[in-house]
């Protein structure tokens, strides 16, 4: 067993050294008919080799992104990441380390924690963020907790263009805490007139920009709304790397801010371990959930950082804490930092061009299909297509054709009448090639 | 030296220094600035293709103005983070015996495993039929984690240990609310010894918490529980093995009679690393149960993230387990998304995070349990157990044991009362054991022993390792115990950095960097 060090020999002395006879003495606690005599019934220890004859043949049975044009968006996204990333992030000294409660020996991790909260405050447009949540959707329902602190009001609205997902896990959160939620109707095409939802019960507006259509939001009429009401204006995304190219939600009044980090840096993984950015108006900065770094000195007077105001936090306060998180998503925080510091403006921003070039370019060469209609104005890089059919009965034509074409709206808002519409992402791996398969397949699909 | 926003970052000024730097640096110890001190904004390392012109379609929603990032080339950045790296303290540079955190060796096999393609490289909303083999992997680890906790059924998607416990609490509340008795079960019994996430979690759901008191000899005793029992409770969150170290003994009679009362058990599983293989938790009568699987499982703990917590769930609760979950359907599995298309026996209180969990986690999860095998992770947790008390063995006599009477089970957990008059506090003596090249154990936790140092060792640490580090406390115990005060009070000495003022940093919170003031203005 190679990730045993100990010998049948070391066994034997440590037990003597302990004074007892055999092991299980050591667990004399467990009442003995509970004690297992034998081991489970799975399977023995296995070799390197043999473990990876496993997992590789269920690894072989699934479609990698790379492998095929590929145009899946709706919260998770297919960009290219540099080497460099994956290779640092798997330096022992931040791969097996822990939280830093220990600054002195932690100073590797608080720094970059640092620097990514800095990161993600010039890139919201805000003026504080934390070390991350687990990921977008529970950074959105701690959100709404958080706005509820602040304004002492227990009621959110949500957009229906907030991602259906991220709309469960707040409205099964909120529900759990006995607060209220207003959902708005689904909202293809960014009609909806939310301002009209707000009353004086309102703590938070949600609303997600590009939304889960695709569509770019325009805040500052629903800013404007919220603080004429005393509610708060939490602004949404999922694609990161759309605040590379559109006008900051921080530029636009919002509140608190709160996204999927995914793109920059992290890998598709089936949906996780992914990075939740969080930031906010300095003056909710001790109603904000999650780990904060700041910076200080040491005995010596030199720079140094260490994780702070963790008087808000569950290990002190217990349960009066803002929130019950004990983790953030520190190496996902990282490949971010890595990725943000090798893109930089300058690459963040090319890199963000490319990606609306090719959808653009997409939706020009999809408009020209017939019976096919793309019904999102303003984009990023993704919209939503109307078919002439059941999308998801398309999109599986497609994948049999080679072409995973994007998520039909059904899967997300099943039963709501919107099986014909499809939700495409074209980042900048996809090539021209790309687009012409998708045209192609989908030509042959319908 | 001052830098340009006004704050000390020069180490040549050092008091402490014997022989002062130029450069600040020592050897391998680079003293390295921040990014935004020399990234450059018109700087890049990625080469990006330019995309053609086209129409654009962003409605006018544009950036007017620069966002201030700055970047690296590639070999800044590499040289960059490498320094950071070098700052901090891993498993893999030594012993991290960080009590009721389980800082066991992370396996590279895990690593290659969670980036092959057919993982690493798949959307979570990309067609069923195209993912196949990663709904294979989580059902299989779901099993895994079914066999080893003796349960009905698991919850897979909570992003982390916390989260995990939230879930177990939901279905919980949503188990009680089904049987009408939403509006007068409200009350979580918590013991006082417990982690702060239990009460946390609890209340952020609208629970009352009540404290269940701690016996003298570190355990709950079921008479205590039966006190606090009522048509009120809804349930009790334990850890067990608790956070003392010790299995607790009457675990068996807690659960029947939170069952009899019409109330739940939650076991807090931060600490199952000791029972793997051992004992089955749904065996000892428990209704849920989280599994840090960068705990007891191996997955890296990354500098604080990402983590996984999958839960378990008894009969009890197994209907009211969140969506997403998988159902085999003929010879295909299938992803069930939606509360509607649950069937009839199911009842999901709802979703916890958008897709399906933490796919990468489960992945170096279930390659670390094929790897171990069930004779491997019964291994495990006796060498986890035989460590630590092997730590107990070589250092009772000198530091003090709380609760004597009960063998610890994988962490060993002193109090103070040994450092009693030597003017060195349990802080003191953690910060000195960085100089001799350990991380420190965990302090001041639990809350119920004076000045709590609770060690875990795991089952990675070899018996020469553990050798050297028993002497070394010994040394260190010997030394406060003559008064030698100032190895202690200034430690550490040889760290990156010397103590850290967190006060200061509460005081005034500096969170991120702003770019310096015009020196005529700073000047004024």
């Amino acid at each position: 067993m190679r990730y045993l060090p100990l010998s049948a020999e070391d066994r034997g002395a440590m037990l003597a050294k302990i004074g007892v006879k055999s092991v299980d003495d050591l667990f004399s606690d467990i009442p003995a008919d509970k004690l297992l005599k034998e081991p489970v019934a799975l399977s023995h220890h296995a070799s390197e080799l043999s473990v990876e004859r496993t997992l590789g043949a269920m690894a072989a049975k699934n479609i990698p992104a790379s492998s095929v044009p590929f145009f899946v968006g709706a919260g998770a996204y297919k960009h290219h990441v540099p080497a460099s990333v994956d290779h640092l992030i798997q330096r022992s000294e931040f791969l097996t380390s822990y939280t830093p409660y220990q600054p002195e020996i932690a100073q590797g991790t608080l720094q970059y924690l640092f620097e990514f909260q800095t990161q993600v405050a010039l890139l919201t447009g805000m003026e504080v963020a934390n070390a991350s949540m687990y990921d977008g959707s529970t950074g959105t329902g701690e959100a709404v907790l958080m706005a509820h602190r602040v304004t002492k009001r227990r009621k959110a609205v949500l957009s229906g263009g907030l991602h259906p997902q991220y709309a469960d896990v707040v409205r099964t959160l909120s529900e759990m805490a006995g607060d209220t939620v207003v959902s708005a109707k689904p909202d293809v095409t960014a009609t909806e007139d939310l301002a009209k939802l707000i009353d004086a019960e309102t703590s938070c507006i949600v609303v997600q920009s590009p939304d889960v259509f695709g569509n770019i939001r325009d805040l500052r009429p629903l800013a404007a709304a919220a603080q004429a009401k005393g509610a708060l204006l939490i602004a949404v995304f999922t694609e990161a790397m759309s605040l590379g190219l559109i006008e900051s939600p921080g530029a636009q009044g919002a509140d608190i801010v709160v996204g999927e980090g995914q793109s920059i840096g992290n890998g598709l993984n089936f949906g996780g371990p992914y990075v939740g950015l969080f930031a906010a108006k300095q003056k909710y900065v001790r109603q904000m959930p999650g780990r904060l770094c700041g910076e200080t000195v040491d005995a010596e007077g030199k720079r140094g950082f260490v994780l702070t105001l963790s008087t808000r936090e569950q290990h002190i306060r217990r349960d009066k804490a803002t929130s019950n998180i004990c983790t953030n998503s520190g190496l996902c925080c990282l490949a971010f930092t890595i990725h943000m510091t090798l893109l930089g403006e300058k690459g963040l921003r090319a890199t963000a061009e490319l990606n609306h070039a090719n959808a653009v370019e997409l939706a020009e060469m999809l408009e020209a299909v017939k019976g096919v209609k793309v019904l999102t104005s303003a984009f990023f890089n993704e919209f939503t297509l109307k078919l002439p059919g059941n999308a998801a009965e398309i999109i599986e034509k497609m994948a049999k054709k080679g072409v995973l074409a994007g998520v039909p709206v059904s899967r997300l808002l099943p039963g709501a009448g919107l099986d014909d519409l499809l939700i495409v992402a074209n980042t900048e791996i996809n090539t021209d090639q790309d687009r012409a398969a998708f045209v192609a397949a989908l030509k042959g699909a319908l | 030296m001052l830098n340009n926003q006004g704050r000390p970052t020069s180490a040549g000024e050092a008091t402490g220094s014997a022989h002062p730097t130029f450069t600040g640096n020592r050897a391998l110890m680079v003293e390295e600035a921040l990014l935004f001190e020399i990234g450059r904004a018109d700087t890049t390392g990625v080469d990006v293709v330019k995309a053609k012109p086209v129409k654009s379609r962003l409605g006018g929603q544009e950036r007017k103005k620069p966002i201030g990032l700055v970047g690296l080339s590639e070999p800044e950045a590499v040289r960059h983070f490498v320094r950071l790296s070098q700052k901090n303290y891993g498993i893999d540079t030594g012993l991290f015996p960080l009590g009721s955190c389980t800082m066991k060796h992370n396996p590279r096999l895990n690593e290659k495993m969670a980036r092959l393609p057919g993982f690493g490289d798949i959307h979570p909303l990309q067609p069923q039929s195209t993912v196949q083999g990663a709904l294979e992997l989580i059902e299989e680890l779901a099993r895994y984690l079914m066999v080893l906790t003796g349960t009905e059924a698991v919850a897979m998607s909570p992003k982390a240990g916390a989260h995990g416990e939230l879930a177990g609490m939901m279905a919980i509340k949503a188990a009680i609310e089904a049987k009408g008795e939403g509006a007068t079960r409200r009350v979580v019994l918590v013991p006082e010894s417990a982690h702060g996430t239990n009460p946390a979690t609890a209340a952020l759901i609208g629970f009352e918490v009540k404290p269940v008191p701690a016996r003298a000899d570190g355990t709950v005793h079921v008479r205590d529980v039966k006190k606090l029992l009522g048509p009120d409770v809804a349930a009790i969150m334990l850890t067990n093995p608790n956070t003392c170290g010790i299995f607790e003994p009457q675990v068996v009679e807690i659960a029947r009679a939170m069952k009899k009362a019409g109330a739940y058990f939650y076991c807090d599983g931060a600490n199952f690393n000791a029972i793997v293989g051992k004992a089955k938790p749904g065996d000892l009568g428990i209704d849920a149960m989280h599994i840090n699987l960068h705990k007891t499982f191996s997955t890296p703990h990354g500098g604080g993230g990402p983590g996984a917590g999958p839960v378990v769930l008894s009969k009890r609760l197994a209907a009211f387990a969140p969506v997403p979950f998988i159902r085999r359907k003929g010879k295909k599995l299938e992803l069930v998304e939606h509360a509607a298309d649950a069937g009839a026996k199911q009842k999901p209180f709802g979703r916890v995070t958008a897709f399906h969990g933490q796919m990468g986690m489960y992945v170096r999860a279930l390659s670390y349990m094929l790897s171990h095998g069930a004779d491997g992770m019964k291994q495990a947790s006796e060498d986890a157990v035989l460590n630590a008390n092997y730590i107990r063995a070589g250092l009772q006599d000198l530091m003090s044991l709380p609760f004597p009477k009960h063998p610890s089970m994988h962490e060993a957990l002193f109090d103070d009362a040994w450092l009693k008059d030597t003017g060195v506090t349990t802080l003191d003596f953690a910060k000195a054991m960085i100089d001799e090249g350990y991380h420190p154990m965990t302090m001041y936790f639990p809350l119920v022993v004076h000045g709590a140092m609770l060690i875990e060792p795991t089952e990675s640490e070899s018996r020469a390792s553990l050798d050297l580090f028993i002497m070394a406390l010994r040394d260190l115990a010997m030394r406060a115990k003559r008064g030698e005060t100032e190895r202690f009070s200034g430690a550490p000495y040889h760290a990156p950095r010397r103590r850290l003022d967190e006060t200061r940093a509460a005081r005034n919170p500096i969170l991120r960097w702003v770019p310096p003031q015009p020196i005529q203005q700073a000047a004024e």
